[in-house]
C-alpha cells in the first residue's frame, strides 16, 4: 500500500475543500478503498475520513414525507432498522443478501454507490484497464468474463456495478444528494452510474465530490406489499450477484397499476427496466404477463464476444422474472438467502443424477 | 498521530508511525493480542475478526488511526467476561466463554487458525438475535467467517448449541450472547426508527 495523508475534517465544507486536490479520496467504511489501496488498484496521497461527520448517519422522514437516508448509516443499521425494513422490504433484502454481517457493520450506503467494479481485470494492477488507466485497454475482453455485463457495456469497459442496495433504490427512484465545491446537488440514481463507451468509462462524481445522503420520494412506500429483491449468486452466501433483480408493483383491482424492475449485476449501473414495466401496466398479475415483461427487460442484452456464459444467464434471469409473483404476501427481510432461489436450488440439485464412474470396479 | 482504543477493557494509547496500520496490525504487534488472526488481510476470510463497539467487524479493513476512541473485544477478552460457561470439565477448568466452550464440545475447529475469527463472530450473531437457532440462518450469519479445514458442520453445531444455551438462560429469542457489557448489541442511531 502506498503511504498516504490522513485527514479526519470536522465538517462537510472543510471534507470538500480537502479532497479537492488530486490524489484526495474519501474513507467512509473502509470495505472497498482499503481493499483496493492493499491490491495497488488505487493509491491516493491523501485519505480524508467522513466516517464522524456530523449529520450524516440518520435516517429521516422528511416534511414532505421523503425518506432521507445518511450517507454514513451502516448497511447494517440500515437493514435492521424496523420502520425502514417495513416501508422498503426490497431494500432491506437487497442490504442483507450482501457482502457478510462484518462487512454490512462497516459498509456506508455513501459507499456503496461508489464501490469499484469486482472485475478481476480492473483489480489487478497488471492487467490492462480503462477505468483504472484510461487507454490502457481492456484485458477483460477475451478473458474471463462470466460476472461481466450483458446490457449497456461498450468496447471500453464490460464491469458491472457491484451493489445489491442500488438495485431496489434504482427502482424506487432515489435521488443522491451530493455536496462538491460548487455547492449541493441532487442526481437522481438510475443515472448516477455513466455508461461505458468505446474508450472507458467515467467516474460517477467529480475529485471531491462528497456523496451526503440518498432521498426515497414521497410516497414510495406504497410498494411494500408487492416487493422483493432477488438475487442468483454461485454459491449460496457472501458472494456478488450474477444477476439480480428488484420488482415492484402496486394492484388495483386485481390488475397491475405500478411495476418497477430495476436488474443488478448485468450492466455498469443498476438497469431499469422501463419498457417491461410498461408492459405490465394493466396486466393481470400472472405469469404470461410475466415472461412477456421479462423478455421486454432483456430484449437489448448482448454478449461481449468470447462469453460463455450469458446466454446461461439470460435464461436463468427469465427464469427469477417469472417467480417473483404479484401476489405474494409481504415478508420482513430475513438473514437468510431468499427461499425462492434456494428451493429451485434444491429441486436442481434433487434431478442431477450423478453420473456413473466408467473406470469404476465393482459390482 | 496516536491512537487511543479500550481494548478488552484496558486502556491503550498507540503512537503510530504510519496511517495506513490497521486495527488488526494494533492489536496483534503493538497491543501483542495475537488472537485476531492475518488471513486474507482483504476482509474476505473473517480471521480477523473482532467486536468494535458491539459491532462484529473485519479489523484487517479498519484504519486504527480512524477508528480512534473505539472498545475493542478481542477473542483474549470473551474468557475474563461475565456468564463464563457452567460446563465441567475443560469449559470449567479454564473458565471459558459458553461459545469457547460449545467450540470444544462439538469440535468446532481443527488448526483453529479461523477459531478466533469464528467465535468473536458467533458471539455477535448470538447478540444480534437474528438467527435464533435456525440452522440455515446461523450458517448464513457465518458465512463471513472461512474455516480451510472444513469444520463447517461442528462450527454450526456448536454456534447453534450455544444460541440455545443463550436463549435457555435468558429466557428469551434476543438473548445477549452472555460475554457480558462489551458484547451487547451497539445502540442504534438515536434517530432510527423514524422512518415511515
Amino acid at each position: 500500500m502506498k503511504a498516504f495523508a490522513y485527514l479526519r475534517p470536522a465538517s462537510v465544507q472543510e471534507a470538500v475543500a480537502a479532497a479537492a486536490a488530486p490524489g484526495a479520496a474519501y474513507l467512509a467504511g473502509g470495505t472497498n478503498l482499503m481493499d483496493l489501496m492493499k491490491i495497488g488498484a488505487a493509491a491516493p496521497d491523501l485519505v480524508v475520513d467522513v466516517t464522524r461527520l456530523p449529520g450524516l448517519d440518520r435516517i429521516e422522514t422528511l416534511p414532505d414525507g421523503a425518506i432521507r437516508i445518511g450517507a454514513m448509516v451502516r448497511n447494517a443499521d440500515l437493514a435492521r432498522d424496523p420502520a425502514f425494513a417495513g416501508a422498503f422490504p426490497a431494500v432491506a433484502e437487497a442490504l442483507l443478501s450482501g457482502a457478510s454481517a462484518q462487512l454490512r457493520n462497516m459498509a456506508r450506503v455513501g459507499g456503496n454507490l461508489m464501490q469499484a467494479p469486482r472485475c478481476a481485470y480492473f483489480q489487478d494492477p497488471a492487467s490492462a484497464c480503462n477505468r483504472r488507466d484510461p487507454g490502457a485497454g481492456c484485458a477483460a475482453r477475451g478473458g474471463e468474463t462470466r460476472g461481466h455485463a450483458v446490457l449497456g457495456w461498450a468496447e471500453g469497459c464490460i464491469a458491472t456495478h457491484p451493489s445489491d442496495l442500488c438495485v431496489p433504490l434504482a427502482a424506487l427512484d432515489a435521488v443522491v444528494e451530493v455536496m462538491g465545491p460548487d455547492g449541493s446537488q441532487d442526481l437522481p440514481l438510475e443515472r448516477f452510474h455513466p455508461l461505458p463507451d468505446a474508450r472507458g468509462i467515467a467516474a460517477p462524481l467529480a475529485q471531491g465530490v462528497l456523496i451526503t445522503g440518498l432521498r426515497l420520494p414521497p410516497g414510495a412506500a406504497r410498494f411494500a406489499p408487492h416487493a422483493r429483491y432477488l438475487k442468483l449468486r454461485e454459491r449460496t452466501s457472501y458472494a456478488f450477484a450474477l444477476v439480480s433483480a428488484a420488482a415492484m408493483l402496486t394492484l388495483d383491482g386485481g390488475v397491475i397499476a405500478e411495476a418497477r424492475i430495476a436488474l443488478g449485476g448485468v450492466a455498469a449501473r443498476p438497469w431499469r427496466a422501463r419498457g417491461a414495466e410498461a408492459a405490465l401496466i394493466g396486466a393481470a398479475p400472472e405469469a404470461p404477463a410475466f415472461r412477456r415483461a421479462a423478455d421486454l427487460a432483456l430484449a437489448g442484452a448482448g454478449v461481449p464476444p468470447r462469453r460463455g456464459s450469458g446466454a446461461g444467464r439470460r435464461r436463468a434471469l427469465r427464469r427469477e422474472r417469472v417467480q417473483d409473483r404479484a401476489g405474494r404476501a409481504p415478508r420482513r427481510a430475513r438473514a437468510g438467502p431468499s427461499r425462492p432461489w434456494h428451493a429451485r436450488a434444491d429441486a436442481r440439485a434433487a434431478r442431477i443424477r450423478p453420473r456413473p464412474h466408467a473406470c469404476r470396479s465393482g459390482p | 498521530m496516536s491512537v487511543t482504543l479500550i481494548v478488552n477493557g484496558a486502556r491503550h494509547d498507540v503512537p503510530l508511525e504510519d496511517a495506513r496500520t490497521t486495527l488488526l496490525d494494533v492489536l496483534r504487534d503493538r497491543i501483542g493480542l495475537t488472537g485476531a488472526k492475518k488471513g486474507c488481510d482483504r476482509g474476505q476470510c473473517g480471521a480477523c475478526t473482532v467486536l468494535l463497539d458491539g459491532r462484529r467487524i473485519n479489523s484487517c479493513l479498519a484504519l486504527a488511526v480512524s477508528v480512534d476512541g473505539a472498545e475493542v473485544l478481542t477473542i483474549e477478552g470473551l474468557a475474563q467476561g461475565e456468564g463464563l460457561a457452567q460446563g465441567e470439565g475443560l469449559a470449567q477448568s479454564e473458565g471459558l466463554h459458553p461459545v469457547q466452550a460449545a467450540f470444544i464440545a462439538h469440535d468446532g475447529l481443527q488448526c483453529g487458525f479461523c477459531t478466533p475469527g469464528q467465535i468473536m463472530s458467533a458471539v455477535a450473531l448470538i447478540a444480534e438475535g437474528e438467527a435464533g437457532a435456525d440452522p440455515e440462518r446461523v450458517r448464513e450469519g457465518m458465512s463471513g467467517n472461512l474455516c480451510r479445514c472444513g469444520a463447517y458442520v461442528g462450527i454450526a453445531q456448536a454456534v447453534i448449541a450455544a444460541t440455545r444455551d443463550a436463549m435457555a438462560r435468558t429466557g428469551a429469542g434476543a438473548a445477549a450472547a452472555g460475554a457480558g457489557a462489551d458484547a451487547a448489541p451497539a445502540p442504534r442511531p438515536e434517530t432510527a426508527g423514524n422512518a415511515p
